[in-house]
């Protein structure tokens, strides 16, 4: 009798009661409702998000682990399983549930007012209402400090001009969390937070259109020209980088977990198809060089697996550090992406169809890969932590 | 009035099933195991009745090994209000033993309906129900593809799927009834009410407490796999068509 990658590692018992239910209960919702529509969604590079949130909303999945509001108040390593398995799915349909939830539903909660949370985490938690999360910019990455979107005080208002990049849910958001620059001459201490509803006159949201990576995913460029906010827009607290990152950490700590999904799918259909295929008069499995590589990746999967269930019990004990997720999220994404690459060459030219998920995992994960920091940088933040100097630029 | 639904835990469906080398079943160590997919039907169903304002409770009860309670609790899950689990150990239970214990519930819980899956996918036996609903002298409306109750008259309309079509019956409460495929979409659980499930309760009782003996009637001798369809055979003419059909297949 086989055992799965992850019986073989047994990580299952690591697992709480649960956990383990919401994990299930995500999987079947993945299994009966995304899987068969998926190779269609990235194909048209299109995915129905609105109606997505609202049935993921349904589920209690949007802002799953804050507490209050409408939301579910799950622990993080639930919040992790149910990433994990979105993203078995794809990618594109985790990144939904991480901006909503982890991005523009954190910001709210973390740094927002009250009237602010009232207004917008119940019907965000339903899916009622998509948020999406405003820092990144054309110009500026890995260094958001020198971002130019401006906000400027009029009176009692603000008003804010500039233009966002790469912002998932971006096009059919109800709500936008925007970072803007308030004084250029205090440098990171200027930057504040923005609540900007997406009907607000200057307000645009352009798709960006063309990927070959996230396909099942909106991702759009935020257009700010005078937009005009009243003076409550602003979010009190979050005052420098401390409130963005802050929430990048949160969704960071997702993928790590989701991550693993999207490697554990290329796995097993890795294993499946080389137990099918023949060559030779033996299955492809059955060779030695296929099964170094099914050996090294499932070692890859448990280890990083092993990582994330680590961190989850941290953060669950309130004692998850900022370092310790970089950890997760360089290991974790740069392997997923080696195994997906590595499926591939298992499937042969029967991977670069559709047919099959392990190419389209691949290609997402080229993204995961960038955002939420890049491997470069989570290696810098680790570097410093263990040299004590500071080599980011 | 108070539903209870019988709900088994099965072999998942999606699952590839192998039969074990000594014939003597499937198996089933280590592989994904559910509820039923008739049993969530039957649950989902309950719970409707419930929302809709004519019970007051549903309770699920799940007779097997102590792995049962992962059934229950994802009945809790999906918002049934409590459970009962009958603790049989690793006996092998069989429907007229089931019948007999729900009988035994009944009598001690007094529902208005005792809802369950027509059959269950590991021995499609379509027995429970029946059984069950002799042993109570209870009308039974099986196969059910829709159930209407009327709380004031104590009676359910029952649209059931019989082989020439749609047959409709009316049941005097209480009443038994069995799930089929059409009759609902069972709900997921909801991620709120699968944390409130850990404040629910699961009584376990055994079978002795329930003065039921569990005699297995049947004896299963062998489990073997179904014959690997053959390849096809291409014919000559229409005459040699009718010849193997006369005389090899026996159909004309």
């Amino acid at each position: 009798m086989t055992q799965t990658p992850l019986e073989l590692f047994g990580t299952e018992s690591l697992i709480g009661d649960e956990d383990r239910a919401i994990r299930d209960t995500v999987r079947t919702f993945v299994d009966r409702r995304i899987r068969p529509e998926l190779a269609g969604w990235f194909e048209a590079g299109e995915v129905p998000a609105r109606e997505l949130a609202k049935e993921l909303g349904g589920l209690g999945l949007l802002g799953m682990h804050l507490e209050g509001y409408g939301c579910a108040g799950t622990s993080a390593t639930a919040y992790g399983l149910a990433c994990l398995e979105l993203e078995a799915a794809d990618s594109g349909i985790r990144s939904l549930v991480s901006v909503q939830g982890s991005l523009a539903m954190y910001a709210i909660w973390r740094w927002g007012t009250e009237e602010h949370k009232q207004e917008w985490l119940p019907r965000m938690a339903a899916g009622d209402a998509v948020g999406c999360f405003g820092l990144t910019e054309p110009d500026f990455g890995s260094n958001p400090a020198g971002m130019r979107t401006r906000a400027r005080r009029d009176g009692d208002d603000w008003v804010l001009n500039g233009s966002k990049m790469w912002i998932t849910n971006g096009s059919v958001a109800d709500v936008a969390v925007v970072w803007a620059q308030t004084d250029p001459d205090a440098g990171a201490r200027g930057i504040r937070g923005f609540v900007v509803p997406t009907d607000t006159p200057g307000f645009s949201a352009p798709a960006i259109k063309r990927k070959l990576s996230l396909r099942a995913s909106v991702t759009s460029e935020l257009v700010l020209e005078d937009v005009r906010l009243p003076g409550s827009a602003v979010m009190p607290e979050a005052i420098g980088l401390r409130g963005p990152l802050s929430c990048l950490d949160e969704a960071r700590f997702g993928i790590v977990f989701g991550s693993l999904g999207a490697a554990r799918d290329c796995l097993e259909t890795a294993i499946a198809y080389t137990r099918e295929r023949e060559i030779f008069d033996k299955p492809l499995a059955a060779y030695q060089l296929s099964q170094a590589k099914l050996a090294d990746m499932t070692l890859e999967l448990g280890k990083g697996m092993l990582l994330a269930l680590h961190l989850g019990r941290l953060k669950d004990e309130g004692r998850l550090r900022p370092e310790q997720v970089s950890l997760g999220k360089l290991n974790n994404v740069r392997e997923a992406i080696a195994i997906a690459r590595e499926s591939r060459t298992l499937l042969g030219a029967a991977g670069i169809t559709l047919e099959h998920p392990v190419l389209r995992h691949a290609n997402n994960l080229e993204s995961v890969l960038t955002y939420e920091g890049t491997s470069e940088v989570h290696q810098l933040v680790i570097g410093k932590v263990l040299t004590g100097e500071d080599a980011f630029r | 009035m108070k539903i209870m639904v019988a709900v088994k835990r099965v072999v998942d469906y999606a699952v590839k099933i192998r039969v074990k080398p000594d014939k003597t079943g499937v198996e089933t160590t280590n592989v994904k195991m559910s509820m039923n997919p008739f049993c969530e039907i039957a649950l989902e169903e309950a719970l409707r009745i419930r929302e809709s304002g004519l019970a007051k409770e549903v309770v699920a009860v799940s007779v097997g090994p102590a792995q049962c309670t992962d059934t229950l609790r994802t009945a809790l899950a999906m918002g049934a209000d409590r459970a009962v689990h009958v603790d049989a150990g690793m006996a092998h239970v069989q429907p007229l033993s089931v019948a007999k214990i729900l009988r035994a519930l009944v009598q001690a819980e007094q529902p208005g309906l005792l809802i369950l899956g027509k059959q269950a996918i590991d021995d499609d036996c379509n027995q429970t129900g029946q059984m069950v609903a002799g042993l109570l002298q209870w009308p039974q409306g099986t196969f059910a593809s829709k159930v209407v109750l009327d709380k004031e008259k104590q009676k359910a309309t029952v649209e059931r799927e019989v082989d020439g079509g749609i047959e409709t019956i009316c049941l005097d409460l209480p009443a038994v009834i069995t799930t089929d495929l059409r009759l609902n979409q069972p709900r997921y659980a909801t991620l709120p009410n699968i944390m409130k499930a850990k404040s629910k309760v699961i009584k376990k009782v055994t079978p002795e407490e329930l003065n039921v003996e569990l005699r297995p009637e049947i004896e299963i001798i062998q489990v073997t796999e179904p014959p690997k369809r053959k390849a096809g055979v291409i014919l000559s003419s229409v005459d040699e068509l009718i010849d193997k059909l006369k005389n090899e297949a026996r159909v004309l």
